[in-house]
């Protein structure tokens, strides 16, 4: 029952990370992760976890992909990659690893072939999941606040001009 | 009810990609993009689990995970547009300095 759903979210996750590494631009890069997110926003609400979901939609989708379209708008002009390959064997190299990395990955993830019981009513609603985070989660949850200020006063100190050159810079 | 293998499956698949994605592609913006499927592939295994387990904590980390994912898309995108303003490009192999 769950396949009929399944198995077109996880194609189209596929396809989109194939467009992810693929894509001649990185506009097409950017566009081909929203599809990923979007189907994997259907496998989580598959695995009841509703709010994970929404906010998947919403920061994911919503506020990094944009942000990843903003720079990509900003840089478009020469942004590709150069003609000249400096590390020739390098691409067949990590694609012989990555084959390798998969079978171990698979063969690790094939074993739990037990079936799920059935969620219980409430399972990973906003409810269920802020429960965990305000009481069990309370000291992460406002550090990950002051992660956040960090990441804002980074962005702005690494982004910001210095003082224009031969004006004096005081 | 699906086994968690096939959500397993798919997140080792995603995973991999990132990975190929992250080794083999030479502009900047792409490897980025190519980390965030990896840390997607990575979410999707939590909530399977916690699906499995029926314990609330893996969808709490993936909270965690996506706000960590939110500030290094800030730093990093703004190391990018810096390096592209001083050094005109985002092929990461122009961007050398420290090469041995």
């Amino acid at each position: 029952m769950e396949w009929v759903i399944f198995v077109p979210a996880a194609v189209l996750a596929i396809a989109g990370g194939v467009g992810v590494i693929a894509a001649r631009q990185p506009v097409h890069s950017a566009i081909a992760l929203l599809v990923v997110l979007a189907s994997l926003a259907v496998t989580y609400l598959l695995l009841a976890a509703q709010f994970i979901a929404v906010l998947q939609v919403i920061i994911y989708a919503g506020a990094i992909v944009v942000l990843f379209l903003f720079v990509i708008m900003l840089l478009h002009a020469r942004s590709g990659e150069g003609p000249v390959e400096k590390l020739p064997r390098q691409r067949v190299a990590a694609v012989v690893f990555a084959s390798l990395f998969l079978a171990a990955l698979l063969a690790g993830s094939v074993a739990a072939t037990r079936p799920l019981a059935p969620a219980p009513e409430g399972f990973g609603t906003a409810q269920h999941v802020g429960e965990a985070l305000f009481v069990t989660y309370l000291l992460p949850f406002e550090l990950a606040s002051v992660i956040l200020m960090v990441g804002i006063i980074a962005a702005v100190v690494v982004v910001k001009r210095g003082p224009p050159a031969g004006r004096g810079g005081r | 009810m699906l086994p968690v293998a096939a959500y397993l499956a798919l997140s080792a698949v995603l995973f991999t990609m990132g990975v190929v994605g992250v080794l083999v592609r030479r502009n900047a913006l792409i490897v980025f993009i190519s980390i965030e499927l990896m840390l997607n592939s990575v979410n999707l295994a939590f909530i399977a689990f916690a699906r499995q387990h029926l314990g609330i904590d893996g969808q709490v980390i993936v909270f965690f995970v996506l706000v960590v994912a939110a500030v290094e898309v800030v730093v990093g995108l703004a190391l990018i547009v810096e390096i592209f303003r001083s050094r005109s490009t985002v092929d990461i192999d122009d961007v050398d300095l420290l090469r041995g």
